[in-house]
């Protein structure tokens, strides 16, 4: 009973919290907030894929929580590597 | 017994939330960007864990499977979290930040970022400056 309401409360947190990444990506001083932005986008997203399992009680979506970590670290990665040196594949 | 776990799980969603969204809002309120780099990386991060490990205790107690995803994706967070730092934070620095701004490094060598010597290195299948 109380774990939908703490399930209600998470949901509220990391929504806001993906909000305010998306304010910084538009708003943003330079390209590496921007990137840093999208980096939380992903976080935020995979922990919302998780609290819908919770809350579905099924186990599907961590498979694609597991692929979102990994597509967003290595494209978080990419994106430094394109503003660092021009090029991602020397 | 079912109430005890039910309100650790609660507990650990709640404190995932808090330390999800005061993650968000350092990167919105923090003044200078190297500021900005530690409230994501870690506050989100430990955030996101906590949500993991409700998830897995959930299904583990309640539902009778216990699935090893969320340790794995846990890990895997917590592993490339300092990655994507120093990435951004080197990014930043050949970018935004002047290199006479930058305090001493305390050794003979300046920053490694800067270092001719390592940025100037070729990749090995390419070296012919040095054969055997």
């Amino acid at each position: 009973m109380i774990l939908n309401y703490a399930l209600d409360f998470a949901f509220l947190c990391f929504g806001l919290g993906l909000a305010m990444n998306l304010y910084r990506i538009f708003r943003a001083p330079g390209v590496t907030d921007r990137i840093l932005a999208l980096d939380t986008m992903v976080i935020n997203v995979l922990a919302l894929l998780i609290l819908y399992g919770i809350r579905t009680r099924s186990g599907v979506n961590f498979e694609a929580a597991l692929l979102f970590a990994m597509t967003g670290f290595v494209s978080t990665v990419a994106y430094c590597k394109f503003v660092l040196r021009g090029d991602i594949i020397e | 017994m079912d109430q005890i776990v039910e309100y650790l799980l609660a507990a650990l969603l709640v404190i995932g939330g808090l330390f999800a969204i005061v993650g968000s809002f350092g990167l919105l309120k923090l003044p200078t960007m190297m500021q900005r780099l530690h409230a994501p990386t870690k506050a989100t991060t430990v955030g996101v864990g906590s949500a993991l490990i409700a998830s897995m205790s959930y299904f583990w107690y309640f539902e009778g499977t216990l699935s090893w995803h969320e340790l794995m994706i846990t890990l895997f967070l917590f592993l490339t979290a300092p990655i994507t730092a120093n990435f951004i934070a080197k990014a930043q620095l050949h970018r935004a930040i002047n290199k006479e701004d930058l305090p001493p490094t305390g050794v003979g060598k300046e920053w490694a970022t800067y270092d001719p010597e390592v940025t100037a290195v070729s990749p090995v299948l390419l070296n012919d400056r040095d054969p055997g």
